[in-house]
């Protein structure tokens, strides 16, 4: 029998890769179903970044917090949101996660510490200052999570919240989720520095770049980050170079990709793919096993897909609900 | 026990009683303490006119001074509010909505909808609004009308010392995002106020005074300016009866409704710019809802559609004064005028 050499035991490493899975499987079939017709409104795929949000995410409890992207499918499987709900919550069904009125960049699952998907690209970032400060007070070692993209890196209130959570010393760490694309927009083009943690730097903040696709790299680095912010050491900021398997939304027809990019990424930069070698040749996992979880994950979504299209759609009077001027 | 302190006062008193009530009650903004960081006095300010000044000293670390970021902190505010807090930050001059109004608008007031009901977001911003003080255009607006018309926000611009306090205590209690209004100009304003905490519901409106000739309808600074019309119209034997609004949104539609239902006349003064005016938002709904009752077309009395001005003469032209309330009225109720 193989010694271990990774930093999570045998089940952890099963979780992140089930987890990984369920991401991924949650998108590719969602890719699926949007090109037959069958959901409403914009899908933006998280396929080829599961290696962020679980590195992350392996790190957290419900007492943290996070605010996703308008990307936020991964981020809220990564942080316990029922994969039932959100599916409904996509097909805009009243068993949705948000009964059907938030769709698909607006999952939102408080209870289980997800600020929700936003549509608002970095309003994330002073919320979640808001969640370390709410930590602070309440004493109990929470932090805060806010991903954000390579363009919405540039937005005004993401560098104010730089700024507040290091003047507050807030425990909050900034994900930067840098897959080179800012809807069309290279990251070259729209960001003057070339690495985010001399952004970092230049705020007050230490910042680590790694490379995103690799599952290892990512928890390493956000698990040093959290454990000091836990400890109130304050906030951060981690880079993750990584790549977007689909457009920005379905129905992008990604024009501004090289020739064979998105191809070169599935060979050669697949986080599961690179997750799942590096532990079945250390020995820790077998094959079977995690051809087990490609199954059961299998099983799931196609569950979760069934169950949202059988369920009822919200009523109409649920138009003027949750809100306290009904007309 | 009421006695006669200024509006200033009694936003510090609710601010004072609320924190002492409830831990989860933190106040934010610029220099609402004072002196961060510099060398001279703590507690340097309380705030720019001094609102908050002492609460400091009674409540240490739950007063939070903020950089110059309204977007991070008014942000943080409403982040803190999902997280089970009630935070109360201030948005030194409603005038800079711009620099933080996604945070209103796209998150705050939209989460308890879009997440189905399963958040609250019991969040105050409290602002000075309205004209008067020579702060000049960009400090002296009254941008009410731009948060009435989003869904999910409370509005609040109380008239006197007795409702802010009322109202503040209600703001922080409530769990829905508040916009509290306060106007600068009306900081000095004495009233009785009772020592003890009360909460004046929302969506309730004052007929501070009765009459049954014409209603007219305003808030804040300009309720003062319809009382001192109503004195002027009553040597003309024409009775007004007031109403000041106090919540504008949820808005008190019966109250409004009931007098003009009596008098058939309605006069409604906003010290906003007229389009998109509350004015003409209360104007619009009367219409469409007492028809039948109204003698005249309403009036809309409300300062001209332009920046507020600096010099202090055209300033003082610019807030509706109490001599435009009574052209107007005259405008609808002549018969009312025979000797």
């Amino acid at each position: 029998m193989s010694t271990n050499p990774f930093p999570l035991d045998k089940a952890d490493l099963m979780k992140a890769y089930r987890t990984m899975r369920t991401i991924r499987e949650f998108e590719e079939r969602l890719h699926v179903e949007f090109a037959k017709g069958d959901i409403p409104g914009f899908v933006h795929l998280y396929a080829g970044e599961e290696a962020c949000a679980t590195g992350i995410m392996m790190h957290l409890t419900d007492v943290d917090r996070i605010a996703s992207t308008h990307r936020g499918h991964g981020h809220c499987i990564a942080k316990g949101v029922d994969v039932h709900e959100m599916m409904a919550e996509i097909y805009g069904k009243a068993t949705g996660a948000c009964r059907g009125k938030g769709g698909s960049m607006h999952i939102a699952d408080l209870a289980k510490g997800m600020m929700g998907a936003n549509g608002i690209l970095g309003a994330g970032a002073p919320l979640v200052c808001g969640a370390g400060l709410a930590a602070k007070f309440r004493g109990d070692g929470g932090v805060g999570v806010t991903f954000f993209g390579d363009g919405a890196s540039n937005q005004g209130m993401v560098l104010e919240s730089m700024n507040l959570a290091a003047v507050w010393n807030l425990p909050v760490i900034f994900v930067v989720e840098n897959n080179g694309y800012a809807e069309s927009t290279s990251v070259d083009y729209a960001t003057a520095v070339d690495s985010y943690v001399d952004r970092a730097s230049g705020f007050g903040l230490p910042g680590v770049t790694v490379d995103g696709t690799d599952f290892f790299a990512v928890y390493e680095a956000a698990g040093e980050m959290i454990r000091r912010a836990r400890e109130g050491g304050g906030p951060a900021l981690l880079e993750c170079k990584m790549v977007r398997f689909f457009g920005h939304f379905e129905g992008d027809a990604q024009t501004y990709k090289a020739k064979g990019e998105n191809d070169y990424n599935r060979e050669h930069r697949d986080c599961l793919k690179i997750f799942a070698a590096r532990v079945r040749e250390a020995g820790v996992v077998t094959a079977e096993e995690f051809a087990a979880i490609d199954r059961e994950v299998g099983a799931l979504i196609e569950d979760a897909v069934a169950s949202a299209k059988a369920a009822p759609l919200p009523t109409a009077r649920e138009l003027t609900t949750d809100v306290y001027v009904a007309y | 026990m009421a006695r006669k302190i200024s509006m200033k006062q009694a936003i510090n008193e609710a601010l004072d009683l609320e924190m002492r009530r409830d831990p989860a009650v933190i106040v934010m903004g610029e220099d609402i303490v004072g002196g961060a960081g510099s060398p001279g006095e703590e507690d340097a300010w309380g705030g720019v006119l001094g609102v908050t000044k002492g609460l400091h000293a009674k409540y240490p670390g739950r007063l939070l001074d903020t950089p110059l970021s309204e977007s991070a902190y008014i942000g943080a505010a409403i982040g803190a509010a999902a997280c089970g807090m009630r935070p109360v930050a201030e948005l030194m001059f409603l005038d800079f909505m711009g620099v933080c109004f996604d945070q209103i608008l796209n998150q705050a007031a939209k989460f308890k909808y879009m997440f189905g009901g399963k958040a609250k977001t019991p969040v105050v911003i409290r602002a000075m609004v309205g004209a008067g003080f020579r702060a000049a255009a960009q400090h002296s607006q009254m941008l009410t009308p731009v948060f009435t018309h989003v869904p999910g926000l409370k509005v609040v611009c109380p008239s006197n010392a007795y409702d802010a306090k009322g109202l503040l205590i209600q703001a922080i209690r409530d769990d829905d995002p508040v916009i509290f209004c306060e106007h600068k100009n009306l900081y000095g304003h004495e009233a009785d106020v009772p020592e003890e905490a009360y909460a004046i519901p929302f969506g309730e409106a004052a007929v501070v005074r009765e009459g049954k000739d014409v209603t007219i309808v305003s808030y804040g600074l300009t309720v003062h300016r319809a009382l001192e019309a109503a004195e002027q119209l009553a040597r003309e034997r024409i009775e007004a009866e007031v109403i000041d609004l106090r919540t504008l949104s949820p808005i008190d539609w019966d109250t409004v409704l009931e007098s003009v239902e009596t008098t058939g006349r309605l006069v409604v003064v906003d010290e906003a710019n007229p389009r998109c005016s509350i004015a003409a938002d209360v104007a619009a709904h009367v219409v469409q809802e007492a028809f039948g009752a109204l003698k005249a077309a309403p009036q809309m009395v409300t300062a001209p559609h332009t920046p507020v001005p600096f010099s202090p003469v055209l300033e003082d032209l610019y807030i509706p004064t109490a001599d435009a309330i009574t052209a107007a009225v005259s405008k609808i109720a002549p018969r009312a005028m025979a000797a």
